[in-house]
């Protein structure tokens, strides 16, 4: 049997020690009926037949090595470099528990704290913690952290332009709670604040691209006592000030984008970042610097008081298992890349998404409706995106998200990524074939 | 162990380096917006073997079960097999988006289909969802489905749940997230649940109960089949702490004896890797009465072509997308590798070898409930005065090993909680109990060795009173 290194004679010297006579008399406290129950599964097959079954079933799908690739909302084709995955992938990482145990744990424990700090001075915040399950999640626990400062402010303002699924997730969290989501468009100081706000939410881009300045509304949330929540782009952060720079006090982002593969979805990494006064209200495990008896630096998970294993049922949050290999995948990336690193790669990106809006604006038919951009931006189309997507896809070109995935009555809208993956003829090979289908 | 301190990253920093080669633009220079230009940003330049002998050195400063036995309890450390990483690392799952359509994502769904199937059949309920990335949020998500089957029963005065003093602190804390208010119930002292207080406890204001079975102390819930139809009859519905599943596959299923609802962790019981604290993954399997309350979407197959839906009365997405699936892939290999006698003969090995290691101990190490235990048992370590667990934890390290879950559960003072998973050899039992028992004569003759502990790592104990206190959580250059 793989895996379970024990012979037959193992059991049974085992089971002398035991004093059992067999295996079924250490289950005698589950009754008799409903004891060892059929499995209708199919039988175990050995390791080279399972590889090639999910080897061909993983050939079924159409992936980013397969197109160019145009498709991001939330899911972002980056590149990763080789020693992100190689250094992960390291036993001693992968295959440790959460770090309780200091001691035994540094490798783990500073890992986090350079992720920490490397986050923090990229969404310009205080203090990062160690992860959450994606950006949808840290933003419901971000808007639930700034409601539980007083629960009579119970209005809670989200912009018309976020990610449709993270709106979902948000309200899914507050189901159970006696608030007002109220959405608002355009810019977040023209959002309706008022003294009964707990926050006011921007993106920074929104879900179809749009960049608007953040100081105003910050200041605008602050002047009636509310919380400024960001949900930015990171790697955008890298050319443009920072959330925590234009005032947010608690800042949230999609980690993918560094260092992360898209992976159908996830495990993605939801960063979650807040100012030094905010920080014994975050929810989610933080690291800290700390000394041994004989003054040496190490690292050890802190600020526990806040958490369930603590507080139960007070805890600021029900987390525990967060995504600390993506968090590690996400820290090499960092590392290696640096400032300059970062920068060039933020750089491509804009510069590619706007070489490829100045091409598609030239279509007749297509118009860029993003004003202010940074790797993605919506189009309109002259015919329904879905069916400019269809025809696409059997050239090899995936061309971006039809919003009428999420808006039925928005289907001649595309929402275009272009990254620092995309090549300038990949670029021209998109525009000529959307020239073509739409002729 | 790598014992020498490694400096951080912003102390290896060589302004001017990169640690990758990225190509040159081959379009016009774009501008950026105005007023929004960044003037700096801090992050450390390094060279690329910097930063890949960094991060090996600080890797050698951990322990994990590729190298070392980590009878953690509770959490289920057992070996990851290594083709779990070759699988989820395929090129097809790595590229593939979560918003590419479903006719350009079939295999992605196929696997969730059939991760989904599998789970049902194992757990022996109705239907799944892959949506929860770990333990407490199948929880948030379980008791989320209770709350509207709730309400759609126009039960809406049910607003309480039970959960029994020796549960996971995320059963009471999730129950909060859901809007409910909770209520402890004390165990028996069997270490089951007392039913004379659960009787009690039963009145119309009770939405459930939270059971984690086996529960934290390593014994099955004997009268589990009674508790769920009292609280059946009481109008109440019943969620799983699947937590401890590992010595259930293939032996008991919950959905069939009185459980509603119930999660379990795939990074736990199905092999997937911690990696450091996730990503984990919750998956949730409901009876059919709750099943149209499942987070989604979920996948279906119809007429051969695989597709995803949302159920019915869905409480919603509790997170982007379709789950952690790298996590799913890896179980699905998992399953795929053993089959229904491979994951019976693991929980059966288990728990063989939870009892081996309690029988070894037991008479050094006290126990306070003496039942046969199930794949993990709780022992004490207040073996001479003024020891205690945390020193027999630490002392532990010395001899290369990673120390068991120290007081939890909260019912057994001084609690030494021993998970040792069916992928120990008896050899390794037997290193580990010797050890063990080394240890205790140790306590007699030289407690100092114990208190001083570990001597053998990078950092002695770490003063956490003082961290919390002043708390350094960020580089400052």
């Amino acid at each position: 049997m793989p895996f379970i290194p024990n012979t037959e004679a193992d059991r049974e010297a085992m089971l002398g020690v035991i004093g059992k006579k067999d295996i079924e008399s250490l289950f005698s406290d589950i009754p008799a009926s409903r004891r060892f129950p059929r499995l209708k599964l199919p039988e175990g097959i050995s390791e080279l037949e399972v590889l090639k079954e999910i080897e061909s079933m993983s050939a079924k799908n159409l992936g980013s090595g397969q197109a160019a690739w145009f498709l991001g909302a939330g899911a972002y084709n980056h590149f990763i470099p080789s020693l992100v995955p190689a250094l992960a992938s390291r036993g001693e990482f992968l295959t440790a528990y959460t770090p309780y145990q200091p001691e035994v744990s540094q490798g783990t424990l500073q890992a986090i704290f350079e992720y920490q700090s490397m986050a923090a001075e990229l969404l310009g915040m205080a203090v990062v913690n160690a992860s959450h399950y994606d950006v949808a999640t840290a933003l419901a626990e971000a808007i639930l952290m700034a409601w539980k400062i007083d629960e009579g402010r119970r209005h809670i303002l989200l912009p018309a332009d976020l990610h449709p699924e993270y709106k979902e997730v948000v309200k899914t969290y507050f189901s159970s709670f006696d608030v007002d989501i109220v959405e608002y468009s355009g810019a977040p100081e023209s959002a309706p604040v008022d003294a009964l706000t707990a926050c006011l939410v921007a993106g920074y881009p929104t879900f179809t691209g749009e960049i608007y300045a953040l100081e105003a509304g910050a200041k605008k949330a602050h002047e009636s006592g509310a919380l400024f929540i960001a949900q930015a782009d990171p790697i955008m952060c890298a050319l443009l000030k920072s959330p925590g720079a234009q005032g947010a006090d608690i800042v949230v982002a999609e980690g993918q984008a560094l260092g992360n593969p898209m992976n159908f979805g996830g495990p993605y990494l939801g960063m979650m970042g807040t100012t030094e006064k905010l920080m014994r209200k975050m929810p989610g495990r933080i690291v800290g610097e700390a000394k041994d008896h004989e003054g040496r630096r190490g690292f050890v998970l802190t600020l526990t008081a806040r958490e369930q294993h603590i507080r139960r049922e007070k805890a600021v949050s029900n987390i525990c298992s967060n995504q600390g290999l993506v968090m590690l995948q996400s820290c090499v990336y960092m590392a290696a890349m640096g400032a300059s690193g970062l920068r060039t790669v933020a750089s491509l990106c804009n510069d590619k998404a706007h070489y490829a809006a100045a091409r598609i604006a030239e279509i007749p038919g297509f118009k860029v409706l993003t004003k202010t951009f940074f790797k993605e931006f919506l189009v309109s189309t002259p015919k329904p995106a879905a069916v400019i997507n269809a025809s696409l896809a059997k050239r090899r070109i995936v061309a971006g998200l039809s919003l009428s995935r999420y808006d039925a009555s928005r289907g001649a809208e595309l929402l275009v990524c272009v990254t620092e993956m995309n090549t300038k003829a990949e670029i021209d090979r998109l525009v000529a074939a959307l020239k073509e289908v739409s002729a | 162990m790598n014992l020498v301190q490694e400096p951080l990253v912003f102390e290896l920093s060589n302004p001017g380096l990169v640690g990758c080669s990225l190509p040159n633009s081959d379009v016009p220079k774009a501008i950026l917006p105005e007023g929004l230009v960044r003037e700096s940003l801090a992050l450390p330049e390094l060279d690329e073997l910097t930063v890949v002998r960094h991060f090996t050195r600080l890797s050698q400063k951990n322990y994990s079960i590729d190298t070392h036995f980590y009878p953690l309890g509770s959490c289920t450390m057992k070996y990851n097999p290594k083709a779990n990483e070759t699988a989820a690392g395929m090129a097809g799952w790595r590229n593939a988006h979560p918003l590419a359509g479903d006719a350009n994502s079939q295999g992605a769904l196929e696997l969730i289909y059939k991760l989904q199937s599998s789970l049902a059949e194992i757990g022996g309920f109705a239907g799944v969802s892959l949506q929860p990335a770990a333990g407490a949020h199948g929880e948030f998500s379980g008791v989320l489905m209770i709350r509207d089957c709730l309400k759609a029963k126009g039960q809406t005065q049910r607003v309480k749940m039970l959960i029994p003093d020796s549960a996971h602190g995320t059963n009471p804390a999730s129950c909060t997230m859901a809007g409910f208010v909770t209520q402890t119930i004390p165990s028996g002292k069997d270490g089951n649940i007392d039913l004379k207080v659960l009787a009690a406890a039963l009145d119309d204001t009770v939405a459930g109960i939270m059971i984690t079975n086996p529960n934290t102390i390593g014994v099955f819930e004997k009268n589990i089949a009674k508790i769920a139809k009292m609280v059946h009859e009481a109008g109440g519905l019943v969620y799983g702490d699947g937590a401890n599943m590992n010595a259930l596959t293939g032996v008991f299923k919950p959905g069939k004896s009185g459980i509603d609802v119930m999660h379990f962790n795939l990074h736990k019981t199905f092999s997937t890797p911690h990696g450091g604290g996730g990503p984990g993954a919750g998956m949730i399997a409901a009876v059919a009465e709750l099943v149209p309350y499942l987070p989604g979407p979920i996948a279906t197959r119809k007429s051969g072509k695989y597709a995803l839906f949302m159920p019915e009365n869905s409480i919603g997405r509790v997170k982007a997308f379709y789950g952690n699936f790298g996590v799913l892939v890896r179980a699905y290999t998992y399953i795929r590798m053993l089959g229904a006698e491979g994951l019976r003969r693991v929980a059966e090995t288990s728990v063989l070898n939870a009892n081996y290691l309690r029988a070894r101990l037991e008479k050094v190490y006290k126990l306070k409930y003496t039942r046969s235990c199930m794949h993990e048992f709780v022992a004490m370590g207040d073996i001479e005065p003024g020891i205690h667990t945390l020193d027999i934890a630490k002392r532990l390290i010395d001899y290369g090993f990673h120390p068991p879950t120290i007081y939890f559960p909260l019912i057994v003072p001084e609690a030494l909680m021993i998970e040792p998973t069916e992928t120990e050899s008896r050899r390794n039992l037997d290193a580990f109990a010797d050890a063990m028992l080394a240890i205790a004569k140790e306590a007699k003759t030289n407690p100092e060795l114990l208190h001083e502990a570990p001597a053998t790592t990078p950092v002695g104990r770490l003063d956490e009173v003082a961290a919390a206190r002043c708390p350094v959580l960020c580089y400052r250059g």
